[in-house]
């Protein structure tokens, strides 16, 4: 198990890191050029401040007409979105390990507060779930992919939990949590995830149309 | 996995969908719609089809969904999983009867009014979407018989109703010299050059509503306004290639618009109450053309008037008195933010105005726009049916005292006549300028 331990925290975590990092870079990078060719319109009317309005407006909860017509799915998703970042990067083991690497760290969560996230992050889950199962107009969009992508969320914060409650089987489960937080990592480019780096380009090209041309809200 | 089969709208007959699809083949389809993809399927297009989470929550958005108790092929992302979202994922290789679906729900399932736009978390510009495949079914000749047909007269004429030349100047002069019984000394002058002003119409006006012509004349010369009319094509602002999918087309008309106005040396176009022809004008026609935003300075009927009032050139008489409730179209509200100006000549003009709601950039569509109503009289049961919603909020507004509806575009004009006849709602309905004409001073 140590061998295993070593190998993937090792030299398979260059290579996600690596990976992630190339493919965010890729993903913007292509799209932005294919943009230079084919929708001028992206560059020409796009203009920071309404799209720093547009995002403020739906990156706060409750700013938008379509949040407060949906509370309960709003507080799951920006639960689950919350949780969901900032869990990882102020975990303090994450931050050890961070420390014991690179020599720094920064302010890190108390642990009952990280345990509390990750049950958080996982109820929201499982209400976004429901929502693919239940919800008729969400159920007629949703695919076989949706709910992989869930469950690839899902699983770090699970195996997490686990091996952090030492439940019999911790020793695998924290190998299960560093492979399938390196799946996410490595799937954020490349699948739907990639809205994670999206959202603002989308979100804020909306919002200079809305703003600047048409002169209007968008929320 | 168990997904709800929808109940699909019935195919209603459609000449030029039906033969349209009838002669398609396999690889042209193919060969055409790879075409398009690789010419103009940019990174919007990927990003909006690639990053949809199908979080569904433009369900709640559409018109049409609403109406059809939230049946989930009428939501905007389900709309895209049954057209655009296929041409990509399968890389154009699509049969004609998908064509043929495609077709139906892009052109007579969505207004392009952008109301989803607002409740997607992303932005997701569907109407962009829509648009898109609609060009693709233009590509392929499968497109609404009514609607092509005004497409094929913008091509012939430059304008959209087959109006001939000699026509268009004699509608003119027969407005003017009715309007010259009321208001002395009245004019529409003809090809003034260096006015300050280029008013244009859309083709309908000389068509069939040619009072709105005379009720324009009448707010121009009681506030004593420096403009003129073209006598040439390039007259007709209204633009039916843009929703057909045909850009060419849209580009021509658009610069013989502009052009024209540049001749004549006009310092702005002021426009009727058409939604989609100021769309068009401001902001589709001038992308297409290379132009940021119009060369030259459009200005909306709802602006004028407003700006008619603010400036004291237009004196009102009296106020309208039977009370009335503002529908926004989407093209000037959520397309240019002029809900405001509206509340404030409606206020100006009418003893009560009851606001009905949604309200403002919350609007629900007349159904009408994105050229679903000039897909003609096969596709009224669509449009219909599909705004019960829109019934419902006029209902209220009418319940709350309304008896009058104001909505200024002509788009709106017609889709909402259908929904009051349609559900017995029995309110009146009027444009602005109606307002504006019966309480101006008359000198």
């Amino acid at each position: 198990m140590t061998a295993i331990y070593s190998f993937i925290a090792g030299p398979l975590m260059w290579a996600v890191f690596a990976v992630f990092v190339v493919g965010c870079i890729w993903r913007v990078a292509s799209l932005a050029l294919i943009a230079r060719k084919k929708d001028v319109a992206f560059y020409e009317y796009w203009n920071n401040r309404y799209a720093a309005r547009s995002i403020a407006h739906w990156i706060v909860p409750f700013r938008s007409q379509s949040m407060r017509q949906n509370p309960a799915t709003t507080t799951a998703s920006f639960v689950f979105h919350i949780t969901a970042i900032v869990t990882p990067l102020f975990l303090s083991a994450h931050v050890l390990l961070f420390q014991e690497a690179f020599g720094f760290s920064w302010p890190v969560l108390p642990n009952a507060i990280a345990d509390a996230f990750t049950m958080l992050a996982i109820v929201s889950l499982v209400f976004l779930v429901g929502r693919r199962i239940f919800v008729r107009e969400v159920r007629y969009l949703t695919t076989w992919s949706d709910f992989a992508l869930l469950a690839l969320v899902a699983l770090p914060f699970v195996t997490g939990f686990w091996a952090y409650h030492l439940l019999p089987g911790a020793g695998w489960a924290t190998i299960l949590h560093i492979l399938s937080g390196q799946a996410l990592l490595v799937a954020i480019p490349f699948t739907r995830l990639s809205h994670m780096l999206l959202f603002f380009f989308m979100r804020g090209y909306i919002g200079s149309e809305f703003g600047g041309v048409r002169k209007a809200q968008d929320w | 996995m168990s997904q709800v089969i929808a109940k699909q709208s019935k195919p209603l007959p459609d000449a030029g969908l039906d033969k349209g699809a009838a002669d398609l083949t396999p690889e042209k389809i193919t060969k055409t719609l790879q075409a398009m993809l690789k010419a103009e399927g940019g990174a919007r297009l990927a990003a909006y089809v690639d990053t949809c989470a199908h979080c569904g929550l433009c369900a709640q958005a559409c018109h049409f969904c609403l109406s059809h108790d939230m049946d989930p092929a009428y939501s905007p992302a389900g709309k895209v999983k049954n057209t655009i979202a296929q041409v990509v994922k399968k890389k154009g290789k699509v049969n004609a009867d998908f064509i043929r679906d495609a077709a139906r729900i892009a052109y007579t399932e969505c207004n392009l009014c952008k109301r989803c736009a607002m409740y997607c978390p992303f932005g997701i510009d569907v109407a962009y979407l829509m648009l898109v495949m609609r060009r693709m079914c233009h590509k392929l000749g499968v497109t609404p018989q009514y609607i092509q047909d005004t497409a094929h007269s913008h091509s012939v004429t430059a304008n959209q109703m087959w109006v001939k030349q000699d026509e268009w100047v004699d509608t003119l002069f027969w407005q003017e010299e009715e309007a010259r019984e009321e208001f002395e000394g009245l004019r529409i002058p003809l090809e003034k050059e260096g006015a300050q002003i280029m008013y244009s119409v859309i083709g309908p006006e000389p068509k069939f509503r040619a009072q709105l012509i005379y009720q324009a004349a009448a707010l121009f010369h009681a506030a004593g306004l420096d403009w003129t009319m073209p006598a040439t094509p390039g007259w007709d602002n209204s633009d039916m290639a843009m929703y057909t999918g045909d850009n060419e087309i849209m580009g021509r008309i658009k610069r013989a618009h502009y052009e024209t106005a540049m001749r004549l040396r006009v310092q702005k176009i002021v426009m009727g109450e058409c939604g989609h022809a100021f769309r068009s004008v401001h902001d589709m026609g001038n992308r297409w053309l290379g132009y940021k935003s119009s060369p030259v300075q459009v200005v909306h009927a709802l602006e004028f008037y407003w700006q008619l009032l603010q400036d004291g050139k237009l004196k009102l008489a009296k106020k309208y008195e039977k009370p009335v409730t503002l529908h926004d179209p989407c093209n000037v509200v959520r397309g240019r933010g002029l809900h405001e100006m509206a509340r404030e000549v409606v206020r100006a003009s009418c003893e009560t105005f009851i606001e009905m709601t949604p309200n403002r950039e919350h609007n629900y569509c007349c159904a009408a726009g994105g050229g679903v109503i000039n897909c003609g009289p096969p596709h009224k049961p669509t449009r219909v049916a599909g705004n019960r919603v829109k019934a419902e909020q006029l209902f209220r507004a009418k319940a709350d005292g309304a008896q009058v509806v104001i909505a200024p575009c002509h788009n709106c004009h017609g889709g909402l006549e259908d929904i009051i006849h349609s559900y017995g709602l029995n309110l009146e309905l009027k444009f602005l300028g109606d307002i504006l004409y019966e309480c101006m001073e008359k000198p």
